[in-house]
């Protein structure tokens, strides 16, 4: 019976955690860009697909500076991004800006450059694939795209996700804390086999190993299941 | 009950045949893994796009080969298209011809487009007369009460 709730519960986490990120999917195509949402769907992630780089553009906040074109409106002047987008898939080949146009526009924003970008191509092109990975994509991916294909797509978005909790380190904190608090019936009793007799001091410096800890298995980043590493715990006590 | 299980085993029959006779490949088995409760129509509405893409298309290069000075670009560009489509639903043999077509195309050879072009579009009509035939056992299928038994691999 427990453990059958403990999965349910992971379960439950996982889609949690993976509907948390937000993908900008890119291709002219109707049909492909059919098949990418679905795929990036049934992998549990957000997703809005638009059918140029620059609708991408605009969708991202970002203004075409050098194309100034009067016929396609681009916004107020001051957009800025107001919707987060975790990772970039973009198809090479499209009429206009290339995905290669657009991944060079990302990349040289201030604002967006910590978005990975990944490339799609029909064509197996090596040349391509190096130019793409030289401007700073992180995958090249042939299509058509399968299921098995957008498991890469996860520790990039993990990356950045770090890279945007670093800069708000104290909020973290804080909610760090709050959950450890939350979890402290469960943890402590297994792990301190006297909680009585010693004085206070211990407890606070648990907690802050337990953060450490948890900070560590985050940025590593490395495990494809982003749960396990809350589990650890759950064998020793079942 | 009887009827169902022949029905089915009909559905199965004939899209092996597919796959034996080249006409799928194996993207058309991802295509089914994408389609679920919350989806249950995506592969027919998928398919119904390649058959508007690819119809377009085919004027497109009926035209652009009636032309007096060919243009070999925009040739290239239709054809790109169509392969990107067919390859995307696991069309495999439109998927090859096109390949084809774009040596000719490459090569300036209006003779081989010409063929190509009357090539692809028998393919085209061909994978199209056999997947409204797997649509239809599908609709039998679940007429029946049975249910559809995707996906095969």
């Amino acid at each position: 019976m427990v453990i059958l709730d403990l999965e349910l519960d992971a379960m439950a986490i996982t889609g949690d955690s993976r509907s948390q990120f937000h993908v900008l999917a890119v291709d002219d195509s109707l049909i492909d860009r059919k098949l990418i949402e679905r795929l990036l769907k049934t992998s549990s992630y957000q997703v809005t697909t638009v059918d140029s780089g620059s609708k991408a553009l605009k969708f991202l906040g970002l203004q075409e500076d050098e194309q100034s074109n009067p016929d396609t409106p681009f916004g107020s002047p001051n957009n800025h991004q107001e919707v987060e987008v975790n990772l970039i898939i973009t198809d090479y080949c499209m009429p206009g800006m290339t995905g290669y146009d657009l991944l060079k526009k990302v990349k040289e924003s201030s604002s967006l450059r910590n978005i990975p970008v990944v490339i799609m191509s029909s064509e197996n092109v090596p040349s391509r694939i190096t130019r793409c990975l030289e401007e700073g994509a992180e995958e090249f991916f042939l299509k058509p795209v399968r299921l098995s294909d957008l498991n890469r797509l996860k520790p990039h978005m993990m990356k950045t996700k770090i890279k945007n909790q670093k800069q708000e380190e104290q909020e973290l904190e804080i909610s760090e804390i709050q959950s450890d608090e939350q979890q402290q019936p469960v943890q402590l009793p297994s792990s301190q086999p006297q909680p009585e007799s010693q004085p206070q001091p211990q407890p606070p410096a648990l907690l802050l190993q337990h953060n450490n800890n948890k900070r560590k298995a985050l940025e590593e980043g490395l495990s494809p299941d982003r749960t396990r590493p809350r589990y650890n715990g759950i064998p020793t006590m079942v | 009950m009887d009827s169902v299980v022949l029905l089915q085993r009909q559905l199965v029959d004939y899209t092996a045949q597919l796959f034996n006779e080249g006409f799928l490949d194996d993207q058309f088995n991802q295509l089914q893994q994408l389609q679920d409760e919350s989806n249950p129509d995506f592969v027919v509405e998928v398919v119904t796009l390649f058959f508007e893409d690819s119809e377009r298309l085919l004027n497109e290069l009926a035209k652009a080969l009636e032309q007096q000075s060919i243009d070999y670009r925009k040739i290239d560009a239709h054809v790109h298209q169509l392969k990107g489509s067919s390859s995307s639903i696991g069309a495999q043999r439109v998927q090859k011809v096109c390949i084809a077509f774009r040596n000719y195309c490459e090569e300036r050879n209006i003779e081989g487009c010409q063929k190509c072009l009357q090539q692809v579009k028998n393919e085209y009509s061909l994978v199209k007369t056999k997947l409204e035939t797997l649509f239809k056992l599908e609709q039998q299928v679940l007429a029946a009460g049975g249910s559809i038994p995707w996906p095969m691999q």
